[in-house]
């Protein structure tokens, strides 16, 4: 009984199907709870206002649009090395997840950024970075909707995220010493003091896991759409339809 | 290698090789930005660096396309995979000759260009160090993204949309340490940075490029 037991479609589809709905329910329980503990019961900011509330959006869409990627590059990897093709439609099935989470913190951040800082846009390194991310993801998605052969796109778009990262690594770092900038330091971070207050951050935290979760669960709900999708496919290469 | 080198250096020269178009291209594109914004020499010189330096980027995407394709339609390719010599040494020296014929053309053209947009003398030698450490790395980067869409119908547009994101650390080191030597800073951190690009690119994408073009031709 080892993890790699679930490689087998089959055995994945069992297994999220059962685990899928405890994802959903749960990722909506605490989305929603956090939500509310943040919106209504807690303090306006002393500079920012209400506006310091988009925090609750913005901090966890962020963290899932970078993590979401690198979750693809790992499961790109495994595909590369151990040709599971379950991981390789997993990482087929984050990108969009991916890219509306960059997509919702670009505009959330711009929501905030324009009574905070007086602009919708600055060409700061992390909104520089971040518009940067978006066009790796567009890359990555044009590049599996243009190739017909299901394991050549997967092989393709494997060898592009991971050479991606590199240029993506690269890029963030360019970003920085190009410009200095105007967006705060990371709002949370393990080696580091607290940089946000405690009334804020105990929210954030159920938002934050709310947002994994939700990201599991979708990611599961793609992955198995894909596995049916290839499946359909199958059946109907075979002329049984 | 270098005998394939010579044969694609003499293909890329000979009429209708498509040598000089990017050139042209890269002329057109520079000279129509003084069009655009309007003639005044003060502003043109401080936009100059990052003009040229874009136009540079869609010179070198323009030509990509080239790299592999005619050589797949025509089986070359599938000789030159079964060949002796590795597919990555087939890789470097397609990015060789692409870095030949339009990078190093692209270099003597931009002094000229300088001049058209009201660059000093001095500005344009800042040009010209950082084209020379920073287009080798389009040539391979651009020869990955030639790899990857070899073999596919319609991919001209897909390519521009893969490769771009990846010139995005050459371009921003690229134009800052030109804009940097332009305005009088010192600029060994980025050139030494971008020349950092330029081998990390060269070391590590011709096995990326060597695996992607196994799989198309597969």
């Amino acid at each position: 009984m080892s993890f790699w037991e679930y490689a087998n479609p089959v055995k994945f589809l069992k297994l999220s199907g059962t685990v899928l709905p405890y994802f959903s329910i749960l990722a909506a329980i605490t989305i929603i709870a956090g939500i509310t503990w943040g919106f209504l019961f807690t303090p306006d900011d002393y500079k920012q206002g209400a506006t310091v509330k988009i925090l609750y959006v913005h901090v966890p869409s962020a963290f899932i649009a970078i993590n979401a990627w690198f979750m693809m590059l790992v499961a790109s990897i495994i595909w590369l090395i151990r040709r599971h093709h379950v991981s390789a439609l997993a990482a087929k099935a984050a990108a969009p997840i991916g890219i509306a989470m960059t997509i919702i913190g670009l505009v959330t951040g711009a929501l905030w950024g324009q009574p905070m800082w007086g602009t919708w846009w600055e060409w700061d390194p992390k909104l520089t970075s971040f518009l940067i991310l978006f066009l790796f993801y567009l890359g990555y998605i044009v590049l599996w909707a243009a190739v017909e052969d299901p394991d050549t796109a997967a092989d393709l778009t494997s060898i592009l995220c991971v050479v991606g990262s590199v240029f993506a690594v690269l890029s963030r770092y360019a970003t920085v010493f190009w410009n200095q900038g105007l967006h705060q330091d990371a709002s949370l971070s393990v080696d580091k003091e607290e940089h946000v207050a405690d009334v804020f951050y105990y929210p954030l935290i159920v938002v934050m896991a709310g947002f994994v979760l939700l990201f599991i669960a979708l990611v599961l709900l793609n992955t198995r759409s894909e596995i049916m999708k290839r499946k359909a496919g199958a059946i109907i290469a075979r002329g049984k339809i | 290698m270098i005998t394939l080198i010579l044969r694609d250096l003499r293909i890329a020269v000979r009429a209708g090789g498509g040598f000089g178009l990017s050139l042209a291209f890269f002329f057109i594109i520079v000279i129509f930005f003084p069009f655009a914004i309007g003639p005044n020499l003060e502003l043109l010189s401080k936009v100059a660096p990052g003009v040229l330096w874009v136009g540079a980027l869609l010179a070198c995407l323009l030509s990509i396309e080239r790299i592999f394709a005619l050589d797949f339609e025509d089986g070359t390719l599938d000789l030159l995979v079964t060949s002796p010599l590795p597919l990555e040494g087939v890789v470097i020296s397609k990015a060789l000759v692409h870095w030949l014929t339009t990078g190093l053309p692209l270099i003597f053209l931009t002094p000229f260009l300088g001049v058209l947009l009201g660059l000093q003398n001095s500005s344009i030698f800042f040009l010209v160090i950082s084209l020379i450490f920073g287009t080798p790395a389009l040539s391979i980067i651009g020869t990955f993204g030639a790899a990857l869409t070899a073999g596919m119908k319609r991919g001209g547009l897909l390519l521009s949309i893969l490769v771009l994101p990846l010139f995005i650390p050459t371009l921003i080191f690229g134009a800052e340490a030109a804009r940097r030597g332009i305005e009088g800073f010192e600029t060994q951190t980025s050139m030494l940075l971008l020349l950092g690009v330029t081998l990390l690119s060269w070391a590590i994408l011709p096995f990326a490029a060597a695996s992607v073009l196994k799989i198309n031709l597969r």
